[in-house]
């Protein structure tokens, strides 16, 4: 029976398909639904109001990663330390609490796997490729670098996966973004995703999932494409994929959560037919060449605000649309920016190598790389690297990579959500500025008044040494 | 979730236009762990105003708010909904809401009602001194001075708010497709430990 080429998000949605109403809207399997502290509390509130329980425990897994400190967390003995803020305290007992009475497997603080939802979920093998994987949180798009039909979901979605293992959806539009062509010396995944989202905007993508390819996603890590997949909210897609290889296999093999034997044999088989078929089609096609890509930096509040780091702050006047001329001056004002300004003359206080977007052992490899013998400038305040799970910790520790950053004056931390968001103790203080690997510059997201500029983890590095924003390639040579 | 059917009594007569989530509950209370409690943080920052409608004792446990153009803007917090059914508030009648507001009102069992301008402008004046009604069944909006003003509304949200269906009962009623779709799974996708 000859049937339309479809594309991989196309193959996905059919393969979990449970019911499909008149009006379009589909009921869909979830095979996998990752909880942190945050979004989950209400959720697990509402099913013992209703008397419910959890359909799936095995399909689900808890960590907490958001309001954790990512100081110390056990004391000389080896004892707990207590979260000092109650409210952090609060939703951390109880994750600690819900997921047991639920009987749902929980990575705690002091656990060696314990990190950022999104690092542990492919570190452990829980996300496979082909699955559908939700989580109480934008970024989940990140999985989707596996090709996962991955993305974040709401406390009342939340609530009826828990119950139901499903969600209704519609389904989305698809968008390809073709890389092709390489990435120049110095430049990386994340250089490339500002890239994109620069190019496309940041509703660029709204009601599309992404599906990257080229052969510039051909040639990543799978740790560079999560970097790209992860960015993919910050360019209004609500999830983005790349075609599982055999990158993505050697990675998955072994993971203690990752099919095993047989059970292995029989996934690979279906997995290696997930790849888009030739010819099929999407709603949108956009072209980007590899070989463009500077070392970016954004200079806004909005992650669409981006030029190279050779490039100097737009002036708001040269928009043309009103609705983004006045955005951007607002921008300019709380950035304390003015046009025509450098972007290598932007000295910045505080350095963050972390979060979802960058915090796995490559992007520690990238910052150290351009670290090593080299210490942070007198202006550069707070310098903090926080490695997304415990175990890139010990990976880094194993590697050295923990004495060159200390040595170059920065804090070596537990993992965490950290710095990523105002949420724990981490934060840019009122009016100073920060290099960050993270993936939003949101008035406020660093802290109240914090002023972020996104680059990668070795910009970051860059900016560490001397002081200001920088082209880490000069450091390079 | 309890039946919707009519809902009536004294109405607050906000008013303001691009009433924002964060304008309903500020974020400093996002950090809590049950969807009740939120009253006591909604519309903090109107309430620093003197003389403002919620602390005016002729609309305590009004059960309905009047509001302008674009309510619920902003963040897609859900405990902007949760905030307003704590508060005892069971239907908003505005202009115009924000399509992520109205979702999480729904799901919460809260009635958004949009009326034009004029009718809204209308059920302000008759709020600062007499009770309204809404009646879901006929969808209409109806004031003691015989005003009528007929709303629209997605018959499947219709449906659940008069049967005080949730989504998640809803559901947990296809759970037989459910069990049959998970019988066809393959065995690998449960997770090696
Ligand atoms: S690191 Fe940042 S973006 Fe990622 S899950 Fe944590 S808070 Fe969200």
């Amino acid at each position: 029976m000859a049937s339309r080429p479809r594309n991989l998000y196309e193959k996905i949605w059919d393969a979990h398909v449970v019911e499909r109403r008149d009006d379009g809207t589909c009921l869909i399997y979830i095979d996998r639904h990752l909880v942190h502290e945050v979004t989950s509390p209400q959720a697990f509130e509402a099913l013992r109001l209703s008397g419910r329980t959890v359909r799936r425990p095995d399909l689900t897994l808890a960590v907490p990663d958001h309001n954790l400190p990512t100081t110390p967390r056990v004391d000389g003995a080896g004892r707990r330390l207590p979260i000092a803020d109650p409210e952090s305290a609060a939703q951390l007992a109880a994750l600690e609490a819900n997921a047991p009475a639920f009987g749902i497997r929980y990575i705690g603080p002091t656990d060696a796997e314990q990190g950022i939802v999104h690092v542990v979920g492919p570190e452990q093998g829980f996300t496979l490729p082909g699955c559908t994987l939700v989580c109480g949180d934008s970024h989940t798009a990140a999985h989707g670098a596996l090709g996962a039909l991955a993305f974040g979901i709401g406390t009342s979605e939340v609530e009826h996966v828990l119950a139901t293992q499903t969600l209704l959806l519609k389904q989305a539009k698809s968008m390809n973004i073709r890389v092709e062509g390489a990435l120049g010396f110095g430049v990386s995944p994340k250089d490339l995703i500002l890239h994109v989202i620069g190019r496309i905007g940041a509703a660029g993508g709204t009601g599309h999932v992404i599906e990257y390819s080229g052969s510039a996603i051909r040639a990543m890590s799978i740790e560079g494409r999560l970097t790209v997949a992860n960015m993919s909210i910050e360019a209004g897609a609500r999830a983005g994929l790349i075609a599982p290889d055999d990158k993505t296999f050697a990675y998955l093999k072994g993971r203690p959560m990752a099919p095993k034997d047989e059970a292995w044999d029989q996934a690979l088989a279906w997995w290696r037919t997930l790849p888009s078929d030739p010819g099929a089609a999407f709603d949108r096609v956009v072209e980007i060449d590899a070989a463009a890509v500077a070392p970016s930096v954004t200079w806004g509040t909005s992650p669409e605000d981006v030029v190279p780091v050779s490039g100097a702050v737009p002036d708001p006047e040269s928009f043309a649309e009103p609705a983004r001329r006045e955005a951007a001056q607002k921008s300019l004002a709380y950035m304390g920016l003015v046009p025509g300004q450098r972007m290598q003359d932007v000295t910045v206080e505080n350095i963050f190598i972390g979060s979802c977007t960058n915090s796995r052992i490559e992007d520690l490899r990238a910052a150290a790389a351009v670290l090593n013998g080299r210490r942070r400038a007198d202006n550069v305040r707070q310098a903090l690297v926080v490695p997304g799970s415990g175990l890139v910790k010990r990976q880094a520790e194993a590697e050295g990579l923990d004495r060159i950053f200390i040595e170059a004056g920065f804090e070596w931390r537990e993992p965490g959500c950290s710095a990523c968001l105002g949420m724990n103790p981490d934060k840019v203080p009122p009016g100073e500025r920060c290099a960050s690997t993270s993936n939003r510059n949101f008035v406020g997201r660093q802290g109240p008044g914090a002023r972020t500029h996104l680059v990668s983890p070795a910009m970051a590095a860059a900016a560490a040494v001397t002081g200001h924003l920088t082209d880490v390639r000069e450091l390079m040579r | 979730m309890t039946p919707v059917a009519r809902i009536e009594g004294k109405a607050i007569p906000f008013g303001r236009a691009n009433v924002d989530t964060d304008v309903i509950i500020p974020a400093r209370w996002l950090k809590t762990i049950s969807r009740h409690g939120l009253g006591r943080g909604a519309f903090e920052t109107v309430r620093a105003e003197p003389g403002n409608v919620f602390d005016d004792p002729v609309y305590a446990d009004a059960p309905i708010l009047i509001a302008g153009e674009n309510f619920g803007c902003g963040s897609s917090r859900e405990h902007a909904a949760w905030a307003l059914a704590d508060l005892g508030i069971r239907a908003v009648i505005a202009p115009g809401f924000s399509d992520i507001f109205s979702g999480n009102a729904f799901k919460n069992g809260i009635l958004t009602v949009e009326l034009p301008r004029p009718a809204v402008d209308r059920l302000m004046e008759v709020a600062r001194t007499d009770p309204i009604a809404i009646d879901l069944e006929h969808q209409t909006v109806i004031t003691p001075f015989q005003d009528r003003f007929a709303f629209a509304i997605d018959p499947f949200r219709k449906h659940c708010l008069l049967e005080g269906l949730d989504e998640v009962g809803l559901t947990l009623a296809m759970e037989p497709k459910i069990a049959a779709f998970e019988a066809r799974q393959a065995p690998w996708l449960k997770p090696a430990i």
